[in-house]
């Protein structure tokens, strides 16, 4: 009977002992900093194709954070330009994630539309929803507010873009409009040289 | 109600039961009167104009968050005592003056408002009370009343008031709660001992960098401009707002404290 049971302890350990070694390469939440954005969970994600991924998959490489909403006509566009001309600045690819702060109007639709206007594609730019998690202390956590105009006008908002290390530290913090904050564009250049 | 558990502990088995009591009674204690749904006109201008705010009914905390009823929300959510609390929801000086991540200590007493919070950690008390942090016309609406008015806005002697507590209010430790008469829905404290969290704080935009889908700024608040508040002699509004505005949700002031709201069922 105990023999049995430690041969079965044994077959149950080798698919443990694989996750394991799995886990190696893609850790959980225990070694993550505790300054990292990947410990607030859950925070789960859809994106303008429909696939589902949580944010805390994002671990590994640096990425850009910031959020948007999809019926803006001005701000929210030129923000994706501007981060578009950030990508082409810099000599890897650095993927970028825009999450709406209007998940009730912003379904996958209206995000794939978004994202063909601008022709961005995953996995190089996210437009993405929010499916579970609270949206409120994402915004808070980086830098990033909203508040609904009376009257149903869209928003006022803020627009700041965070990029997270490859562990979901916040390494630099932008809020220029044109893209040519010097400071966030060397932060991403030095991430990748310490790579 | 605190003060009641810890006496019974004193007492053996019959303070057991009363502690256990007092445990599954620990909400029905805390106090929320509702608050009738209103067309309010906010001291914050929008565009320039006064704005005329639709608020939906809501039942707002009677009185503030306390030290004690805060040190028992740590005991519960053990996550968020200040040596636990993840960085990106609190700073270093979030409890800072408490004498041990879950006692206050002597310097505080059990009935004054629980200052030292982040916008994080007072979010999370106000889950744990099936609430959440009144929004900025919320707590404009409420705290526009006083003992005998729903409006009591335009007077300048309760004006005046306000303006000398928010003063000393930046000074001294709080005061205890609900020593000055409720106002006409029966909610004490509005704007005389700490600054209180809002949900929305960091959506007010107090200086030119407010944007909005049209271009142009839209909440331009305090920063060098009075206009931008439709109603002048509302100083200690002002005094609020600017103060709120400057801090960051991982802040924890010695001023801020918090009460909660919840939606009617």
């Amino acid at each position: 009977m105990s023999m049995i049971r430690k041969a079965l302890a044994w077959l149950l350990c080798i698919p443990l002992l694989a996750g394991a070694r799995a886990g190696a390469a893609a850790p959980g939440r225990a070694d993550l900093p505790a300054d990292s954005l990947y410990r607030i969970t859950p925070l789960q994600l859809r994106d303008q194709d429909g696939a589902r991924f949580d944010l805390a998959s994002l671990r590994g490489r640096p990425v850009v954070l910031g959020m948007f909403y999809a019926s803006c006509q001005v701000v929210c566009p030129l923000q994706i330009e501007t981060l578009k001309r950030l990508q082409r600045a810099l000599p890897h690819a650095l993927p970028v994630v825009l999450i709406s702060f209007d998940p009730a109007h912003d379904g996958v639709a209206r995000l794939h539309a978004v994202a063909a206007e601008h022709r961005v594609r995953a996995p190089a730019f996210w437009l993405a929803r929010l499916e579970h998690g609270d949206l409120d202390a994402l915004g808070a956590v980086l830098g990033i507010a909203w508040r609904a105009l009376p009257g149903g006008g869209g928003y006022s908002h803020n627009v700041v873009f965070n990029l997270l290390d490859r562990d979901g530290r916040i390494a630099a913090r932008s809020d220029k409009q044109d893209g040519q904050d010097a400071d966030f564009v060397a932060a991403a250049k030095a991430m990748f040289a310490a790579q | 109600m605190r003060t009641t558990r810890c006496t019974s502990l004193r007492h053996g088995l019959p303070g057991l039961v009363l502690l256990a009591v007092a445990a599954a009674t620990a909400h029905a204690d805390v106090h929320y009167r509702p608050l009738p749904a209103a067309a309010f006109r906010s001291a914050l201008a929008i565009d320039g104009a006064s704005a005329r705010i639709a608020l939906p009914a809501f039942a707002m905390r009677t009185e503030p968050v306390t030290v004690a009823e805060f040190a028992s929300f740590l005991a519960q959510h053990p996550q968020w005592q200040r040596d636990r609390v993840l960085p990106l929801y609190a700073n270093a000086d979030y409890l800072r003056d408490w004498q041990t991540p879950t006692v206050a200590g002597p310097e505080f007493a059990n009935r004054q408002p629980v200052t030292q919070v982040s916008w994080f950690a007072a979010r999370a008390y106000c889950a744990s009370e099936h609430a959440r942090l009144p929004r900025w016309y919320e707590w404009e609406y409420a705290a526009a009343a006083d003992a005998t008015r729903p409006d009591a806005r335009s007077d300048p002697v309760r004006n005046q008031r306000l303006l000398a507590d928010i003063l000393r209010a930046g000074g001294e430790p709080p005061r205890p709660i609900a020593t000055q008469p409720a106002n006409v829905y029966g909610i004490a404290d509005l704007g005389s001992l700490v600054w209180e969290w809002t949900e929305d704080y960091a959506a007010m935009f107090p200086n030119a960098d407010a944007r909005v889908a049209g271009g142009g700024p839209v909440l331009a608040l305090c920063g060098g401009s009075a206009l931008a508040f439709a109603a002048k002699n509302e100083y200690a509004l002002m005094l609020r707002v600017a103060a709120l505005t400057a801090l960051q949700p991982i802040d924890a002031s010695p001023h801020v404290g918090f009460r909660c709201v919840r939606d009617p069922e």
